[in-house]
């Protein structure tokens, strides 16, 4: 699905990632953790095609297509979605409104048709009724006056609408309470297939008691230094990122 | 400059896609202006003679005056002897249909998106096209006569309504009121005239199309509405114009009456010409807009949504005389490339228990100037008035300017006046976020900047709305903060 070889990455004349690699299959949740400072969220952002970031170095494809080539907004339709660590508010924008533009620009990308109003709700619905959130959400203006667990979730139910192939998640967990959590948790849960693969980007394990992975990766000055199953998580947990250190 | 910021010029840089000139045989004055021209066009249109005096009266008048400096525009000095006062598509008679229109004329029309026939027939809005200076077709108008509704020609009115005319033309907007309105009481040559009579609801949208054709020719349009007692009307106002190299001059006076009881909604959708993306060309829009809430509980809505002309000055206007009475302001106004606007509102409280309430909403792109200027005046015997005003401004890109001149008036200690003012900016989080979620930059501009104007394009009516949104998409196509 992804295939990250090598990945050099510099904010002006800063290194940031020092050579990355990854390879996450269909079907697969893989986990990066590090401290702060260490490249994730540079990681997510490169993904996905933020400005500001220049690649010196590797290749990034999904699916067999190289990522770099993409402009954002195509990298989307393509099936690549990024949950926001700080999703933005845009006021007088109605969810509903952008949750329909979403899936039509996907659609439209696909070579499918367009879908209107009347399906687009009965759809949302359906989707909006899964996550367990209030059909309220809809029609609100995006983001806007949300706590920091509806903004989270809101994410989700984007995710939900686009079905995207390679989610990333960057920092899902942060700023949430418990119960938001296992909300925001049993939503991304609900949605993971043999065909649909996760890159979670977390601080702490504790998403990933909820989220369990498949593969977990430490990510530590901008290179991955050691990688393992869920259990390197609990370890890492329990001696912290000054173990790595030690590790190496 | 970021690849980002030139991206979004060169989606700005979209061409008007209303700049095409109709061939027709037009009737036109030489340039000049003096009393035997304004003589000349009063018999053009068969005027009756107190009109000629009325003319002549503001003529003097204006001779006297100087073009206000005040406004936060730039632009040369007009010389207003080089404008041509008339100009009429040549017809040898009066029209009795639409059949007998000029075929050319009526592909204009098309092309600007409004069939009259179709309209006739299926969308229930009635037309008064205004073409340069002649009002060509008024549909629907025996419809309306049923219900005594008049609908017509402002030209027509004078001839046929002189009684109505005599008394209450000027009576909002004097003939001294201001530099272009003198201007456009000399030698205005047509507009819409309406008239609901008491208890009636106007059972259909009116609307006019003006459309600035010749070149060289300054379109003076002067509509009143009259709204007696306890009636309603809606009133669509689009607007369009060529493309042309020199400034075009359209100096415009809209007088709104409103009597007991009665209310009046007057949408506007304007997108002359702004010139092209160097400032070269486009419309002078200096139009003096007013009503007055004579009666008790009595009403006026204006909403606006502006994305033309090169400079804009422009202040639709309530005079809250009576009792209760209400005035509203919703405003959009969009400048990009070179364009300016200075536009706003001006409430006057005169009356007990007046409200009012200010809703604007400015986004500049490209190097243009938006400013917003707006004066909310209580008087002393308006106990109890009460206003709001929210004043919002978007920025795109960093090379255009957002201004906010507020000035608050008010002599009365139990008036209640509120200004809230906002300045933002689209930031590149907002643009990658849609970008994230499958929009190019394009459509992401327009989402936020519709997102933006919500407040006042739900006070539109439903096919404006519609137009608007998609007006806006076109002159701001994607910009980046």
């Amino acid at each position: 699905m992804l295939s990250i070889k090598d990945l050099q990455v510099k904010i002006g004349d800063k290194s940031i990632l020092k050579g990355i690699s990854l390879d996450i299959k269909p079907g697969e949740v893989h986990a990066i953790m590090g401290p702060n400072g260490s490249g994730k969220s540079t990681l997510s952002h490169v993904l996905a095609g933020k400005e500001g970031y220049t690649i010196t170095g590797g290749s990034i494809e999904i699916e067999g297509q190289d990522l770099e080539e993409m402009a954002p907004e195509i990298r989307a339709r393509e099936g690549l979605f990024l949950a926001f660590q700080y999703p933005v508010e845009i006021p007088g924008v109605s969810n509903i409104y952008l949750l329909k533009a979403a899936l039509n620009a996907v659609r439209k990308h696909q070579g499918l048709t367009e879908v209107d109003a009347l399906d687009f709700l009965a759809l949302v619905k359906e989707k909006i009724k899964l996550l367990g959130m209030d059909e309220k959400f809809l029609y609100r203006s995006v983001n806007q006056g949300f706590s920091g667990g509806e903004k989270k979730r809101n994410e989700i139910l984007q995710m939900a609408v686009m079905e995207p192939k390679m989610c990333i998640m960057d920092e899902t967990d942060s700023g949430l309470d418990i119960d938001a959590l296992q909300i925001v948790a049993a939503g991304v849960n609900s949605l993971r297939s043999e065909k649909r693969s996760f890159l979670m980007i977390t601080h702490y394990q504790r998403l990933l008691d909820y989220i369990v992975p498949d593969v977990v990766h430490v990510l530590a000055d901008g290179r991955i230094v050691k990688t393992g199953g869920p259990e390197l998580a609990l370890e890492l947990e329990q001696k912290g990122y000054g173990w790595i250190g030690q590790v190496e | 400059m970021t690849s980002s910021t030139k991206e979004i010029e060169q989606l700005i840089g979209k061409e008007y896609d209303k700049g095409f000139v109709t061939n027709l045989e037009a009737d036109t004055f030489l340039p000049g202006l003096n009393e035997e021209v304004i003589a000349a066009l009063s018999a053009k249109k068969n005027e009756p003679p107190f009109m000629l005096e009325w003319r002549l009266k503001a003529y003097r008048h204006w001779l006297t005056m100087t073009p206000p400096e005040w406004a936060f525009v730039n632009f040369k000095p007009i010389d207003y002897q080089q404008i041509s006062y008339y100009s009429a598509p040549k017809q040898s008679e009066k029209l009795k249909s639409l059949d007998e229109v000029d075929p050319e004329l009526l592909d204009t029309y098309k092309k600007l998106g409004i069939p009259l026939e179709e309209q006739e027939r299926l969308s229930g809005v009635a037309v008064d096209a205004v073409f340069d200076s002649v009002s060509v077709a008024t549909t629907f108008k025996g419809k309306l006569k049923e219900v005594g509704v008049i609908f017509c020609p402002i030209s027509e009115a004078i001839q046929e309504y002189p009684e109505l005319v005599k008394q209450y033309l000027g009576s909002v907007v004097p003939q001294e009121d201001n530099f272009y309105a003198a201007l456009n009481s000399a030698v205005f040559t047509d507009g819409s005239f309406v008239y609901i009579p008491k208890g009636v609801r106007c059972p259909m949208e009116l609307s006019t199309y003006f459309r600035i054709n010749a070149a060289n020719t300054g379109q003076f349009e002067r509509t009143l509405i009259i709204a007696d007692e306890s009636s309603h009307v809606s009133y669509l106002e689009g607007c369009t114009a060529p493309m042309r190299d020199e400034n075009q001059l359209h100096a415009a006076v809209v007088e709104l009456v409103i009597l007991d009881n009665a209310q009046i909604k007057y949408s506007t959708v304007q997108n002359w010409y702004p010139g092209d993306k160097d400032g070269k060309g486009g419309i002078y829009n200096f139009v003096t807009k007013r009503a007055d809430c004579r009666g008790v509980n009595s009403k006026v809505s204006w909403t606006q949504v502006e994305t033309g002309s090169a400079i804009t000055w422009k202040y639709p206007s309530c005079v809250l005389t009576g009792d209760n009475s209400v005035g509203e302001f919703y405003s959009v106004a969009l400048t990009n490339n070179y364009q300016q606007a200075d536009t706003g509102t001006k409430m006057i409280h005169v009356g007990k228990n007046t409200r009012s309430t200010i809703i604007s909403k400015g986004i500049s792109a490209g190097k243009a100037q938006n400013s917003y200027r707006g004066l909310v005046k209580v008087l002393k015997s308006a106990e109890n008035a009460r206003n709001y005003t929210q004043c919002d401004s978007l920025l795109v890109g960093d090379q255009c300017g957002a201004h906010t001149f507020p000035y608050i008036e008010v002599k009365q200690p139990s008036a209640n006046v509120e200004h809230e003012a906002t300045t933002s900016k689209i930031s590149e989080d907002q643009l990658f976020f849609c970008q994230q979620r499958g929009l190019s930059p394009e459509d992401a501009v327009s989402l936020i900047v519709n997102g933006f104007c919500k407040e006042v394009f739900k006070e539109l009516p439903m096919e404006f709305a519609v137009e608007a949104q998609a007006l806006l998409g076109i002159s701001l196509e994607g910009s980046v903060g």
